[in-house]
Parts: structure tokens; sequence; C-alpha cells
């Protein structure tokens, strides 16, 4: 505890310190992120004291707020959240100290390094607090500060109006959690979450209740399928580290809020809890990957396959609750190991690949990957980087995106095969749609890293493409280290994972602690796997090195002068499933560009994409409630005679009231 | 309760007063008539609680801010803007006058549902405070200029007062002070709005305001 207490001084004191040079510069770098690496360095130290150690550590401070006090609960599921929060923190602040060098940005970095490190303090006191009140206090900064690191380059008109979307939609799902706390301290007596516990004998409708707010307003912070609106247009306006630090840790406190407070809830809950849970969970993996396919824009096509993530993590969750509730006590572990893995799993790759994408734009000034190419020969260092979050993101080993997914197939497996008949039906048909998802994944994958990093530049930009600093890739060679590390040594993230699960789930953590389930092959086996492919690949170069090679550009496809805007463009590579397998209601709105006649002549054609949800449900909606309140606009007439009015027309109705009573 | 009370009379002598204000459209005499009503609500700690160091303190500080001191600084700012009338209320005098008389009975009826304790109950001192409210709010609501707008805080105030007077005993010094303080400012503050109304908009006309609406 005192380690972490340390950790949170070095967050103030390095906010307090980015500050004052204001404008930015040097100083403001070095103190920005310098306390925020000491402060994660000394985080990490707590965290792992905190999952080592059985115990929980408390902390108990009475404040003269009503309700209020700096409680604090240091256990293994709060260290477990500590872990990734930490490493990601670190790696962003390494990488940050370049990125906001340089042009336009550069002038509000002292700033934004305050708010950087008011950001991690946030996250790490919502994760670590024990009071409801204290809990929403971090949560609102946590929601703040990452509201003014949204906005961060506020002369661009895009990233003022998506932190509008973002702060509405924050707000909105916090008025849920405050409805929670304020029912749940009204059933229980207190904000302590010690004395939520009395929560667990609640009747099944009214915990049906809570765990409905619960979803509500966590999922509109996590980014669940259909709150997730803010989400695409919020990641790509941050920095990118920031957008890391969001996508990779942020929407995933919003998944320890739910699980924390889950855990108060009755044990045993209705199955349709986990149904829900799982079916909201697939749709958002489909519709978050379909949506991924089809943005040119490589940070919004990342935050578009956050959203998938969540909902795969979601799912495994709610097969968990659901395996509980019908007693199959092995899925349910190996669920909620899949779950937890995962999730550590997607805040390292989905943060080195933020990181790549960033430094791909960094390089050569644009995130529309249609004017990136043949960055791979100009970046090689971040192409490669890229190429190993690819494979985390996507599944395959040798890193460890394979560990998680492994877990959550043979939970699904595990029970398909036991039940019979159509219960035994559900979770094979889930079998298949989340292979449907990874293959999709791969699709977004191969499209960001062939349009963007093979083939040749389109655009001159591209081509004059640098090399980001040795401060930005280090950050994330850390985390592609990590990644590769979780590949190869499974069985370290299954006893990470494990000491969150005691908390959860006591009997699934001592299934999971057991031998029998351990991976500890698919490490080796994934490592055989991928020396195969090398080896494979390297005979081929050297057979062809042989032969009588004759090279011409990428896309020449034999023409005298090939120029690059032949080759595929990321809209083409993803018209098979775009015109193949999606819905009419997630399709593109197109501008054809089709040419019919038999002579050629100039034609345009366009592409958008945007969020199908935000634009036919949340829009039309907030625009007629606009036009409802702006009926009341008369009530504010200007008049003080009016005003007065109003004034004396309510004290003589208060008065009646009174009178009455 | 002694119906023969002096403070009684002093009492409807106020609600007389009220209508008086309430009918009259001259800002001179409506001045006029608030200093005389605040020169009779400042004999009324005197009737009530007698002659100690408290209610003469109270009597005296009232006298000199309701009675000589406002009274001053209103009849000077309104030589100085030269106006002697209020014209066209937003609601006429007649209605306005017919509002107070509702208002007014309004107030007793009130009064007598009101859970008071024993020795207050029955007295003219709430139902008078309440009319006069009532009064100053209506005075707000249906006038215009920036001057009547003063005048009716002052009759908003001088109900607070009537109602104040039943809690002289229990209420300290320091917040008769501090009320009385407040009201002193408040004229000030209007009398420097009535000003900057008066040079911007060529008007005493409160309803320019609007144009500064968002």
């Amino acid at each position: 505890m005192n380690l972490l207490f340390n950790a949170f001084l070095l967050f103030g004191l390095g906010a307090l310190l980015a500050i004052i040079p204001w404008r930015g510069g040097k100083a403001a770098t070095l103190f920005g992120s310098g306390s925020a690496i000491l402060g994660c360095l000394l985080g990490l130290l707590a965290a792992g004291q905190g999952l080592a150690a059985g115990a929980a550590e408390t902390f108990f401070l009475p404040l003269s707020i009503p309700g209020g006090a700096f409680s604090l609960r240091l256990d293994g599921l709060s260290a477990f959240f500590l872990l990734p929060l930490f490493v990601v923190g670190l790696a962003g602040a390494l990488y940050g100290g370049e990125y906001m060098k340089g042009g336009e940005k550069s002038r509000w970095s002292g700033l934004h390094w305050t708010w950087y490190n008011l950001l991690i303090l946030s996250m790490a006191l919502v994760v670590t607090a024990a009071n409801g009140m204290l809990f929403l206090f971090a949560w609102e900064c946590m929601s703040l500060t990452s509201f003014f690191l949204v906005i961060t380059e506020h002369n661009l008109a895009e990233a003022v109006e998506a932190g509008w979307t973002y702060l509405l939609a924050t707000h909105l799902g916090a008025a849920f959690l405050f409805a929670f706390f304020l029912s749940a301290s009204a059933l229980s007596g207190s904000l302590e979450f010690a004395s939520f516990r009395m929560l667990g004998q609640l009747s099944i409708p009214a915990a049906s209740g809570l765990f409905l707010l619960l979803l509500v307003g966590f999922g509109s912070k996590a980014g669940v399928f259909p709150f997730h609106v803010w989400l695409p247009d919020a990641h790509p306006a941050a920095p990118s580290h920031v957008s890391a630090l969001m996508s990779g840790v942020m929407v995933k406190t919003a998944i320890y809020g739910l699980l924390r407070l889950f855990s108060f809830l009755p044990a045993a809950p209705p199955p349709w809890w986990g149904g829900l849970l799982m079916a909201i969970g697939i749709i958002g993996a489909l519709f978050g990957i379909a949506m991924a396919a089809l943005q040119r824009d490589v940070k919004r096509s990342l935050a578009y396959s956050t959203v998938e993530n969540i909902g795969i993590i979601l799912l495994a969750l709610g097969f968990w609750m659901q395996c509980r509730a019908t007693g199959h006590y092995l899925a349910a572990a190996l669920a909620l190991a899949g779950a937890l893995i995962h999730l550590l799993n997607h805040s390292l790759f989905k943060s080195l690949l933020f990181m790549g994408a960033g430094s791909l734009m960094h390089g050569s000034g644009s995130r529309d990957l249609n004017r990136m190419g043949g960055l791979m020969r100009r970046m090689p260092v971040t192409g490669v980087l890229i190429v190993c979050g690819g494979l985390a993101i996507s599944a395959l080993p040798p890193f460890n995106g394979l560990i998680g997914e492994w877990f959550i197939y043979r939970a699904l497996l595990e029970s398909g095969t036991v039940l019979s008949g159509l219960a035994g039906f559900f979770p094979l048909v889930l079998i298949g749609l989340l292979a449907l998802v990874g293959g999709m994944v791969l699709i977004v994958m191969t499209r960001i890293i062939g349009i963007a990093l093979a083939g040749e530049p389109r655009s001159p930009a591209a081509a004059g493409a640098h090399e980001a600093g040795w401060p930005m890739w280090s950050g994330m060679a850390a985390l592609a280290l990590l990644c590769l590390a979780g590949g190869l040594m499974p069985v370290l993230l299954l006893q990470v994972a494990g000491r969150a699960a005691t908390l959860l789930d006591p009997a699934a953590a001592t299934l999971l602690a057991g031998n029998a389930m351990s991976p500890w092959w698919l490490g080796i086996m994934a490592l055989l796997l991928f020396g195969c492919i090398l080896a494979a690949y390297g005979f081929l170069r050297w057979r062809q090195g042989r032969g009588i090679v004759a090279s011409s550009r990428t896309w020449g496809c034999g023409f005298a002068f090939p120029s690059s805007r032949m080759s595929y463009s990321a809209e083409s590579y993803t018209e098979l499933p775009q015109s193949a397998m999606f819905c009419n209601c997630l399709s593109p709105s197109t501008e054809d560009g089709r040419t019919i006649g038999f002579f050629p002549e100039a034609k345009r054609f366009s592409f958008e994409a945007p969020d199908p949800v935000l634009e036919r449900l949340f829009k039309p909606f907030f625009r007629r409630a606009a036009r409802v309140c702006s009926g009341f606009r008369g009530l504010q007439a200007g008049q003080l005679h009016v005003y007065l009015l109003y004034i004396f027309s309510a004290t003589i109705l208060l008065l009646f009231w009174v009178g009455q009573r | 309760m002694d119906n023969y009370n002096p403070a009684n009379l002093l009492l409807l002598l106020v609600i007389l007063f009220n209508f008086f204000l309430l009918g009259s459209s001259r800002l001179g005499a409506c001045i006029r008539t608030v200093a005389i009503q605040g020169s009779i609500l400042s004999l009324l700690p005197l009737f009530l609680h007698g002659f100690s160091g408290h209610s003469l303190f109270l009597a005296g500080g009232a006298f000199l801010l309701k009675g000589l001191a406002i009274p001053f600084l209103l009849l000077r700012a309104i030589r100085q803007v030269h106006i002697k009338r209020e014209m066209e209320p937003l609601i006429g005098y007649v209605p306005t006058l017919l509002l107070g008389t509702l208002a007014t009975a309004g107030a007793f009826i009130f009064s007598d549902r009101l859970p008071l304790i024993e020795a207050h109950r029955g007295s003219l001192f709430i139902p008078v405070g309440l009319a006069t409210l009532a009064t100053g709010f209506l005075m707000l609501i249906t006038r215009r200029k920036a001057i009547t707008q003063a005048l009716g805080y002052l009759i908003f105030e001088n109900g607070i007062f009537i109602f104040g007077m039943l809690l002289a005993e229990a209420m300290p010094l320091m917040v008769e002070a501090g009320v009385l303080l407040d009201l002193l400012v408040a004229v000030f503050v209007m009398g420097i709005v009535m000003h900057q109304i008066n040079r911007e908009f060529s008007s005493m006309n409160t309803g320019k305001l609007s144009s500064l609406r968002e």
C-alpha cells in the first residue's frame, strides 16, 4: 500500500510540475513523463506485491463528505487491473515524450502531461477504491481528464466534436452509476464496499434492476455494443499514447467496475443475466469487427476493433455467469480465465497497435490508410512492431492473443460437448460466430498491414516518411516483448488471472490452479509452429535467391508505368466481406463510380462508413429530444418581471403545500 | 389577544399603505409612503418587546435606514433622472389593487392554518407580514421602472421585518444588523444599476434588459 501511495504522490507531483511551464517545452516533458514513468514503476511493484500476497490490504481514512471516506483496498482483482494500467502508462509516457514534440500539438504538451498523470492517478484510484463516493469521484475524474486529453488538439473541430460526444456518453453512463450507488447505499445502509455484501440477500428482481443499472452505466464507458458510439470518434482524436491508454486500460476499468460490483450481487443469478451479456457480447464483436473492416482511418479501425474485443470479453463473462448458474463449473472456470486473460492481453496488444498507428501518422502525416503505403521500408522498426501487434490481435502464435481466445474456445467446446440437445447447440453456434469474428480480425489486420506498410507509397508524404525516434519505438517494443512473453509462457498469464479469479469465483480459481488444464504446452507448440513457418520462409527465400528474379513494382501488373493509384485501396480490400457478408444496415454509403459506356469518362467514387447506431438511433433520438426541449426555451423570457413571477408562484404553491399538511 | 394593542393599529396602517403603494403611480408619493411605512415598522419592536437595549437598537437602526437614509437616496435618484411617474405598468393599477386585495385575504386565511405556537395564534403579525411580502412581489412583477423595482424590494424587506419581529427575542443582534446592511447595499446597487440602465438605454425601463438575454 505504501508503494501505491508513493506512486500516487508522484503522479500528483508530476501533474503540478508539468503545468508550471504551461506552454510545454523540455521541462514540462521531463517532469510530466518522468514522474509518470517513475510512478508507473512504483505502481508496478505495488501491483506485483498485491498479486503475490494472498490477503487484501486495506486503508481507511474518514472524510467529512457525507457517506464518503478515503477507503482503499488492494486485493487480487485490483492488482490484476493495476498491472496493465501501469504497464501501458509507462509505455505511453515513454512514447508521448517524443510524440508530443513538434508541430501544433507541442504547444499544449505541458497541459497534456498534467492530464496524463491525473488520468493514471484517477484510474488507479478507481480500481482500488473501496467506497462508493470515492469510486464515483475517481470515476468522474477519470472521465474529465480523459475528455481533456481527447481535446488536446482543440484547434481541430473534429477533435472538439469527438470530445463532446464522449463527454455526453460518459456522463449519461455515470448517471446510471449514480443511480446504482444511491440505491445500493439505501439498501445496504452505507457507501462502503464492505457493507455492500448485504446486497447478496436481495430478491432476484431487485438484484436484476441493479445489474441492469451496472450494465448500462459501465457499458457506456466500456464501449459495449449499443453504447459504443463515442469510442470510434474519441480514440482517433486523442494523441496516440492517450488512445492507447484509453482503449487499452480505461475501457477495462469499466469491466473492473462491473466485475467488482457484480461480486456483491446474489451468488446465484438467474441464467438470463449471463445470456444477456453473451448476446450483447457476440453482437458487439460481430458489429465491431465488421465496422473496423470498413474504416479507412487506421485509428478508427482500431477503435472499432476495441468494440469487438470488449464484445468477446463480455461473451466470455456472460458464459461464465451462465455456466456457474447452471452448475458447469469446469466450463465456468475456463470462461472466466479466458475473459481475464483476454482482457489483459487486449490491453497490451491494442496499446501497441494504437502507438504503432500513431507512429505511422507521425511518419506519414495522415491517419488515412489510402495516403500511406510502403512504410515498412521507410519505418522498419515500427513496421515490425505493428506486425507483432497484428499477429497478437489475430490470435496467432507465438503471441499472447491466442491464449485468451484458446480458453474461451475451450470453455465453449467443453459445455458444447457435455450438454445435450439445444443447450449444447448454442455454445457450438457461438464457436462458429467467434471463428467468424477471428477471420474478420485477420482481414482487418492484413488490410492495415498490407495497405499501410506494404506496397508503394500512396502519397508524397508517405514517400518521405521517417522512422520514429527511440523513445517512441522503445515504448512499443516493451509492449511487444510482453505480448511475446505472454504467448510463450501462458502459465504465467493463467496464474495472474487466477489471482483475480479467487475473489470472483473461488471454485473456478481452485479448478484453474490445478494442473489439469494448464496450457504450458501451448507456448512451446506455438514456438515450434512459428519456427516451422520461419524455416519454410527461409527455405523458399533461399531457393528463390538461386533462380532468376525480375523485380518490378508492387501491383505493377505488367503496366509500363505503374502508379500507386492502380493498387488495391483500403476500400477495395474489404469489398468481398462488404458485399457478400454484411447485412444491409452496416453497408457503407458509396457514391458509385462504375463506368457503363464504351468510352472512359471522368468518374468520382466516394465511400463513407458512419456508425449506423449513432446515425440511426442516437442522433435522431437526441435531435427529437432537443426539439421537445426547445419548447421550454420560451420560459426564459429575459424579463425580470417574469422571473419574479416564477419565484412568486413557486413560493405561493409551496405555502399552499405546507398549509395543506 | 388584546385588540386594543397599539401594535395592531400600526399593522393595519401598514396594510393601508400597501394598498396605496399598489394603486399609486406617483413615484415621489410612493417613496414617501414606503418611508412612512418603514418608520411605523421601526416602532413595532418597542411596542412588542419594551424598552430594552436590543429593541432600541433595532428601532433606531430601522428608522434611520428605512425611514431616512434609503428614501433620501431614492428621492435624490428620481430628481437626478427627472422622472415623476410610473408609466404603463405591465398590469394596470386597478387589477393590481384587486390582486393585492386577494393576496391580503389569502394571507389572513393561510395564516390561520399555519401550525403556530400558542403565543402567536391570532396575532396580526403573520398575516400582515405575508400580505406585505405579496405586495412587494406584486410591485416587482408589475412595474417596469428600476426605481419601482427598488421600492418593491423595500416593501418586501418590510414584510420580512414584520416576521422578524416575532423572532426578535431569539434573533441575535448581528443578524438584524446584517439584514439592514444588506438592504442598504441593495439600494446602492440598485442606484448604480439604474444609472447604468439609464445611460445605456436612455430609459429606466428594466424591460430593456431583455436584450441582454442569450
